[in-house]
């Protein structure tokens, strides 16, 4: 099954009548909007000249100081001239990749992994090698073996891309006595790390755990986000990153888009300035939690077959099917069942992943998720009727290509 | 006018890029042209505006099986398209291709087979059977449905089981078909005052095979519009494909998807009732290839419809 065809399938999801477990959309009917309106019109009598020109290339000032205090809360200690603020974390992945890659080079990446971040590097022609993780993240010593082997191949490693928590789609989290030595690792072979962390705060009940950058502010680049902890309309993302790099950033930045949106980033520094951001990030993070309750529950009452992880924050829950199902193979039966979920082949840059799905549980409501994952069981056992009919377990579909991820605004 | 695009096929994508396309087509044209879902404000939708004609651009399950055509008739407003019954013998594919063969027509030698037969049956002696009856290279489809979603060409006995399980992911019967080496061509057929005519046809070159990105993916496909046929080659298939729309009872347009074979042999694969309007599909291309300008065409096709059937 091609990439085309399963996109294609995700294209019923948004129906009502579909029960969605396949995006990563956050849920913004918990936004104080009514607060949000009325700040937003202030904003724009006041400064409304300001946001609606052009702004600088690096991004407002005012947000990037506001930047430095939300990173505090994971430990990172930055100053605002070294924060690039981007359109969306996305962005800064492009521009990242941009200025390092070249065709051929290796970008080391947790298998499995972000699959927006796999179609990146694909499109400035990297060669992903994916290292293994368990339920503590990344694995050190796969890790270390697999640079190794390339350093001896003689190849040419750029960097390593690493989401170290509530990881998307693995819901892991790298524990607090790897990270460090992911960073050693990463330094001894003269590695750069690019941290992803948008769902950080969104723990549902630990404190927020230090960042890779942390530890390291010459060899890492940390990725963030406000689409997660506020809202991804205004694709409001930064990157913070060491001097020499970030006067690259910029101006590959200013290459392509110029500027950020000036009305995005004033509306975002507006909406920290004067709203209770932090109140809001907990109560997303009991809608979420809630939510996590309802999947794994419904799983564990609904798929005692399958196997997954408990994630503690984050959006999402990686599903093991049971034995011999093929997870791509399987969409258009979920899709007829009115259910929809991501195929683990998405999250993986050779094909494999297909005894696993990602199922999100960020958008639909708990009633929803268990009615999804009761859909979801009938769709399991009629495909594994049908695959020990026809002796079909464990031959994965081997025609794979391209990113096979949902678009962006996937219920 | 309203046009009747998305649904809850497989097949929503194509039907919404369909349904935008003669839309925006129709527009052009000076008609008032709205777009709505398949879903439960479509019945409120009609009474309230009282469209002059309705387009169901709907591929796949209920737009393609004739169910919403019946509901269109109940509710008395006028629609381009084959009607119910007409739509329900071509949307199963083993019965449409019967019907091809009582008219004379030729299609590929086939066999439906539905999952439980595998289960009461023992799957290997059915798969045993189906390779000495129909032998390889054959085709694996879901008996319904479009796009070529669930369909596998087995070249190789061992790939048979995986193709079968393919196809049942996307319906409960599957169409068995010989494998028929040749020209890939699709004719479209539009009623005209004179009746139905087909324009020219299009050739299809997927190294691949004409799957489903072949279909809707930029650049995975060749197509020669008219096809690089001999005058002979194009006037055969020309006229099986408006003999194929008589014998189906079809109405306003349809394409008629077919494999001219070295022997000069033109074998229906399927007739579709809504053949896909996307900016990568068929039956532009053809309209294009006929010297017509589309939204013209799409123009007179509406006028065709709210003409009172004589």
């Amino acid at each position: 099954m091609r990439a085309s065809e399963i996109r294609a399938l995700f294209s019923v999801a948004n129906r009502p009548e579909v029960v969605s477990l396949a995006g990563g959309m956050p849920y913004l009917e918990g936004l104080p909007l009514d607060v949000i309106a009325d700040t937003m019109q202030r904003l724009i009598v006041t400064k409304g000249t300001t946001a609606l020109q052009y702004g600088s290339g690096q991004g407002e000032e005012s947000l990037r100081e506001h930047i430095t205090q939300v990173v505090a809360l994971e430990g990172v200690s930055a100053h605002p001239d070294d924060v690039v603020v981007t359109t969306g974390s996305q962005s800064a992945l492009d521009l990242v990749t941009r200025i390092f890659v070249d065709p051929g080079d290796v970008v080391i990446a947790e298998a499995p992994s972000y699959v927006g971040a796999l179609g990146v590097f694909r499109s400035y022609q990297a060669d992903v090698v994916q290292v293994p993780l368990d339920a503590d993240g990344l694995v050190p010593a796969e890790l270390d073996a697999t640079l190794t082997r390339l350093a001896a191949a003689g190849r040419r490693v750029k960097f390593l891309y690493t989401v170290p928590t509530f990881q998307n789609p693995a819901g892991v989290s790298l524990s607090t006595e790897r990270r460090p030595q992911i960073l050693e690792i990463c330094r001894q072979h003269g590695v750069l790390v690019v941290e992803d962390n948008p769902y950080g705060l969104l723990g549902f009940d630990t404190e927020p755990m230090p960042a890779l950058r942390s530890y390291d502010t010459d060899g890492v680049l940390y990725l963030g986000s406000f689409s997660k902890t506020f809202a991804p309309g205004y694709r409001v993302g930064f990157v913070i990153a060491p001097h020499a790099v970030r006067d690259k950033l910029v101006l590959a930045s200013e290459s392509a888009v110029l500027s950020p949106s000036n009305a995005s980033q004033l509306a975002v520094a507006t909406y920290l300035e004067t709203c209770d951001w932090k109140a809001q990030i907990k109560a997303y993070r009991e809608t979420y939690r809630e939510r996590r309750d309802a999947l794994v529950g419904a799983l564990g009452e609904h798929l005692p077959g399958a196997s997954w992880n408990v994630p503690q924050g984050g959006f999402f829950v990686w599903v093991r099917l049971p034995e011999g199902l093929d997870a791509r193979a399987m969409l258009p039966r979920a899709v007829t069942a009115r259910v929809a979920y991501v195929p683990g082949t998405a999250f993986y840059y050779d094909g494999s992943g297909s005894d696993h799905m990602r199922l999100s549980f960020c958008f639909p409501t708990p009633e929803r998720i268990r009615e999804g994952v009761r859909r979801l069981a009938g769709v399991v056992h009629g495909e594994s009727e049908l695959v020990q009919l026809f002796g079909t377990a464990g031959q994965p579909d081997p025609d794979t290509d391209d990113v096979e991820g949902p678009a962006p605004d996937l219920a | 006018m309203v046009v009747l695009a998305g649904g809850l096929s497989h097949e929503r994508d194509v039907s919404l890029r369909s349904g935008r396309r003669v839309a925006e087509a129709l527009r052009a044209t000076g008609l008032e042209v709205l777009l709505h879902d398949v879903d439960a404000d479509l019945l409120p939708f009609l009474e309230k505006t009282r469209p002059d004609v309705v387009w169901p651009l709907l591929h796949g399950a209920s737009g393609e099986d004739g169910s919403v055509r019946d509901v269109l008739d109940m509710v008395g407003l006028p629609y381009v398209g084959t009607g119910p019954r007409a739509s329900r013998v071509v949307w199963n594919k083993p019965i449409a291709k019967s019907a091809l063969l009582g008219a004379g027509i030729a299609t590929p030698d086939y066999v439906t087979l539905p999952q439980s037969l595998f289960r009461d049956l023992g799957a290997q002696p059915v798969l045993d059977t189906i390779l000495r009856r129909i032998g390889l290279p054959l085709v694996v489809k879901p008996t319904e449905g479009g796009s070529a979603l669930g369909v596998t060409v087995v070249t190789r006995a061992e790939d048979l089981p995986r193709a079968m399980v393919e196809c049942f992911a996307y319906g409960e019967t599957a169409l068995i078909e010989r494998a028929v080496d040749g020209i890939e061509l699709a004719v479209s057929v539009i009623e005209g005052a004179d009746g139905p005519e087909a324009l020219p046809s299009v050739e299809i070159v997927a190294d691949g095979g004409y799957d489903y990105a072949a279909r809707y993916v930029a650049g995975e496909t060749e197509f020669f519009a008219p096809a690089r046929l001999t005058t002979d080659q194009a006037a055969l298939v020309s006229d099986v494909a408006v003999r194929a729309h008589r014998a189906l009872h079809l109405r306003h347009l349809s394409r008629t998807d077919l494999i001219l074979d070295p022997d000069g042999t033109a074998h229906v694969l399927e007739v579709n009732v809504a053949p896909g309007m996307t900016e990568m599909s068929l039956l532009p291309q053809a309209v294009a290839a006929s010297g017509h300008d589309l939204a013209t065409l799409y123009r007179a096709v509406i006028d065709r419809a709210l003409t009172p059937v004589r």
